[in-house]
């Protein structure tokens, strides 16, 4: 449908252009401008995008044509809807956060607030593009618009480096993209997407399955999936809190737009290996994930290694939709497919909740070092509840968002291995839940390793300054997305209908599954009624007190100094951070590939010790085993073409003069 | 109605219950070891003893120290209600399933280990540590196991697993959860209960800063657990004597069996106690992998065998 008249739904990208040119030509008003237009521009996405999913509607535009190939077409259908929903939700709460959080900042603030307001608006671009053109340029323009920011502190080496790995493979990943686009354009008319769909029947088997692999590792190496996420540890610490925040939660969700779009919408429904290979990539990717997690102490790092984590089981449940959907099974690839989409939502809005407490904990310490930081709780009240409810959250604790997705992915792998009776492809399926409950063990061990050693007990060494919570913008942003973390666990019978239209348009059924409210009529199959179970929680726990009460009297209690053994309490008699995940260490060595360096000094003899270096890490396994000699072949390949230019004018007009004559042969 | 006058009634024959099957596993293992024994009751004097005596709450303590007793007896009381005890239908089953009680024991393992790393002394920390290892390492195990059954079910609701049936499937499964609920209540060979020494401090380090009435919450919500592991089991393998209408004998007949059937499952985990020595913490993992293996044999084994 065309219309060209009001295209009200384009006005978010069109309130983050304003945005950003008010941010340049106001710099010092830059910091409230910039970041206060982004934030209503997203209140403007959130309803746009509800009032799409809750109509059913697509709406397209064809804005203008550079050139015959440069087409810029734009489209809003359920699935852009779902995205769209995503990125502002995230953005609303990161832009209030924003203008608290850099109200330290004494220097390029009006490039920060432009780069903010474009860097949302390319998103936006990206998701709703409808022609090859306009999301090719959309895609590299976030990419670059987020490589200047993540560069932002760039008077350290570290962050260079960061941006430096961050703008390679992001552009490797387009590489692959390209060769995708290019495959699909071979057979369509026309070099918008409504060709690709139309062309999808005249696939060979051999390009289909060329596309979607190309299109997988392009996405999987902005989606962070091992192992292409080498990047994604080194830049998401550099960059500042809420550019984090906004890369963690919605900048990879992006990838997982585009391989959803691949994979149902231009290479049509695949085979089932497809589905089995992205269910594979998903599951190692969530257990590795989250295992090198547990091996870090920066708080940054820890929760770049989550997004890797989620991204996985992100992909386990697209993955299972694919195979349901080859296996021809709509209602319970709508489901999965559905299930995923929701763990979407979710680990947007806890993952950016997590990197702005962290950045509220990085502005009040200046650290990120959990093994310097401790009892938090008594000076950060707020950020250490709204922390809280994130890591619950991310910890898939009920009744919160994290946990009902995490059950929908578990009903999306029973119905997967209750459609096949081959007993190799149930054990794949059973296997990737096995893994999958792995990963919420371990995700909530991080967890309690994340916030107990930064919030509770005693602070374990002498911080610069007194740490203070923070200001009340800040405060309200991460307060808005904890709500957000409680009313999505509580309301998820909601957002599955909202999703109906999105699955209706990818595999043809609303996704069917036991959640209510209060409780779920009786029907075979699994249920959940989020409101329910808090409301039992909450009663069981006033007759717990009650019971106290009756069997024991009234309470009494005293404070007191805690008992070590008669010596005086330390700080450093805590446990650290890598104490805690020692155990985790020790055990999954196989996979972790820890190290570790003992040097001593001693005076005269050896049994006189006077200092003692201890240095512990993980190798970086995928930097040396896969991507340097990588690097080094190529350097070689460089090498050897270098012979080429050996500096001879002649030689260089001789070559000039032959291409000359080839391309004339050539064009004859 | 019926639902909630179940509801009650199932919650406080657990609680009523729980206390008294953790004695009778104490006494039959002093038995088993020549030794007199401390009696049935003493868990039951225990609590009343704890719940009036005054607490001690560390001076480096938050709000958490103080909540986390209360959420940890909220979550295990609802997942008493969350199995089929003596009647097939749980009085809870239109609100949580098998995956739903595998998240409230997450949420009070959560909630305890915070409030373990909230006092500032070390204990806590060291419970912390390994308690979360074991958790993290049992839960696949769990999972498979309940899948073994879920899946030619094909449901994951408590009350559509309770058919019980001998076959291979059954029996890898019930090894699986067998290997899984020695390690959720923490017995040996995984941990040991009756110490507070630091060699053996899994759960009871995260306990140990306790004292008085939030000792004795937490105390008798680990026996609930235990409970509840082993309700799980009755009913999922032994289901035979579930009251399949509300009437007045079938009922005294279900509580009856079940008393039985949890009697019989906490002896045998006696048994074990006595007959093995704790494991090394890191020989756990590999007994907690073999039990992810079973879990995962009994999901094929349906298809293998059955066909």
């Amino acid at each position: 449908m065309e219309s060209p008249e009001a295209q009200n739904w384009l006005a978010p990208v069109g309130l983050y252009l304003i945005g950003a040119l008010l941010a340049l030509i106001l710099p010092r008003h830059a910091r409230v401008v910039a970041h206060g237009i982004a934030g209503v521009g997203s209140l403007i996405g959130v309803g746009v995008a509800l009032s799409a999913l809750l109509a059913g509607t697509v709406q397209q535009v064809h804005l203008f044509s550079a050139a015959p190939y440069a087409v810029f077409t734009f489209r809003l259908d359920p699935l852009s809807a779902w995205f769209l929903l995503v990125l502002s939700t995230v953005a609303c709460a990161v832009s209030l956060y924003a203008i608290g959080y850099l109200g330290e900042e004494h220097g390029g603030l009006s490039g920060l607030g432009a780069g903010y307001n474009l860097f949302l608006a390319t998103m936006v671009l990206v998701v709703l593009a409808d022609s090859v053109f306009a999301f090719l340029f959309a895609w590299e323009a976030m990419s670059l618009v987020s490589f200047f920011l993540v560069i932002h502190d760039h008077q350290h080496a570290g962050v260079r480096r960061a941006g430096f790995v961050y703008i390679v493979m992001t552009h490797l990943g387009t590489a692959f993209l390209l060769g995708a686009f290019l495959l699909l354009l071979v057979n369509s008319e026309t070099l918008d997407f409504a060709g690709f769909r139309a062309a999808r029947e005249h696939l060979t088997p051999l390009m289909r399955d060329g596309v979607f692999l190309l299109a997988l590792v392009g996405f999987a190496t902005k989606a962070g999936v091992i192992p292409l996420h080498v990047w994604l540890p080194r830049a998401h610490p550099a960059a500042p809190s809420h550019i984090s925040a906004l890369m963690s939660g919605v900048m990879i969700k992006t990838a997982i737009y585009g391989l959803v779009r691949v994979a149902w919408d231009f290479a049509g429904p695949g085979p089932a290996w497809w589905g089995v290979l992205v269910l594979a990539l998903g599951a190692v990717s969530a257990v590795l994930g989250v295992l090198y997690a547990l091996m870090e102490h920066d708080l940054k790092r820890l929760l770049a290694y989550h997004s890797v984590e989620n991204i996985g089981i992100i992909l386990i449940g697209i993955g299972a939709a694919q195979v349901l959907t080859a296996l021809d099974q709509p209602a319970a690839a709508a489901l999965a497919l559905a299930a995923g989409l929701f763990h979407v939502l979710n680990h947007a809005v806890f993952k950016a909740l997590l990197f702005l407490g962290a950045g509220a904990v990085q502005r009040a310490t200046h650290t990120r070092d959990l093994e310097r930081l401790g009892g938090l709780i008594r000076t950060m009240p707020w950020t250490a509840a709204t922390f809280l409810v994130g890591a619950m959250a991310i910890s898939a604790l009920p009744p919160l968002n994290g946990f009902m997705s995490e059950w929908l992915i578990f009903q999306g792998l029973l119905r997967l291995a209750g459609a096949t009776r081959d007993p190799l492809a149930v054990a794949g399926a059973a296997a990737a839940a096995g893994l999958l409950a792995l990963t919420g063990g371990l995700a909530a061990f991080c967890f309690v390793k994340a916030f107990g050693i930064a919030f509770l007990g005693i602070s374990r060494s002498a911080l610069p300054q007194e740490p203070r919570e923070v200001v009340g913008t800040m405060r309200a942003g991460m307060a808005l997305l904890a709500g957000l973390c409680v009313a999505l666990g509580l309301g998820a019978g909601g957002v599955m209908t909202l999703l109906g239209p999105v699955t209706v348009s990818l595999v043809g059924t609303v996704p069917q599954a036991g959640v209510g409210v209060m409780a779920v009529p009786a029907a075979p199959g699994g249920a959940v009624a989020p409101v329910g179970a808090l409301g039992v929680l909450l009663a069981l726990g006033g007759v717990g007190l009650l019971l106290a009460r009756l069997l024991g009297g009234p309470a009494r209690s005293r404070v007191a100094p805690p008992w070590v053994c008669g010596i005086a309490l330390e700080p450093s008699m805590q446990y650290s951070a890598s104490a805690l995940a020692k155990p985790i260490r020790i055990i999954f060595r196989a996979l972790v590939r820890p190290y570790r360096a003992v040097e001593r000094e001693h005076a005269a003899l050896p049994y006189f010790v006077t200092a003692v270096r201890y240095e512990a890490g993980v190798l970086p396994v995928y930097e040396r085993y896969l991507y340097r000699p990588l690097v080094q072949a190529l350097v070689m390949l460089a090498q050897q073409v270098r012979a080429l230019q050996n500096g001879s004018l002649r030689l260089y007009l001789g070559y000039m003069f032959a291409t000359v004559v080839v391309v004339l042969l050539l064009t004859r | 109605m019926a639902v909630l006058f179940l509801l009650i009634a199932q919650l406080a024959l657990a609680l009523v219950l729980a206390p008294l099957v953790n004695g009778l596993i104490k006494s039959f293992k002093a038995g088993w070891q020549n030794r007199r024994g401390p009696g049935l009751l003493q868990p039951w004097f225990d609590l009343v003893k704890y719940l009036n005596r005054e607490s001690v709450v560390s001076e480096h303590a938050s709000w958490i120290f103080r909540w986390a007793p209360i959420v940890y007896f909220s979550t295990h009381l609802a997942a008493a209600g969350l199995v089929p005890m003596f009647f097939v239908h749980a009085p809870l089953a239109r609100v949580g399933d098998a995956i739903v009680l595998m998240g409230l024991f997450a949420l009070a393992r959560f909630a305890l280990s915070l409030a373990a790393l909230d006092t500032g002394s070390n204990f806590g920390g060291m419970g912390t540590s390994r308690e979360l290892t074991f958790a993290a390492l049992v839960e696949p195990a769990l999972i498979l196991g309940i899948f073994a059954l879920a899946i030619p079910a094909g449901s994951t609701s408590l009350d559509d697993l309770t058919h019980g049936g001998i076959g291979a499937a059954a029996l890898l499964a019930l090894a699986a959860l067998f290997i899984v609920a020695i390690a959720e209540t923490g017995r040996i060979p995984v941990d040991n209960p009756d110490t507070h020494l630091e060699l053996t401090m899994a759960h009871e380090g995260m306990l140990l800063e306790y004292a008085g009435r939030p000792l004795g919450l937490l105390l008798w919500a680990t026996h609930v657990k235990q409970l509840v592991i082993l309700s799980l089991i009755a009913a999922l393998f032994f289901p035979a004597g579930l009251a399949q209408e509300l009437t007045l004998p079938a009922l005294a007949l279900g509580v009856a069996s079940y008393v039985v059937k949890v009697a019989v499952l906490g002896l045998a985990l006696g048994l074990v106690e006595t007959s093995y020595a704790k494991l090394r913490i890191f020989r756990v993992p590999e007994l907690l992998g073999a039990a992810s293996l079973l879990g995962l044999m009994a999901v094929m084994a349906t298809y293998v065998v059955g066909g």
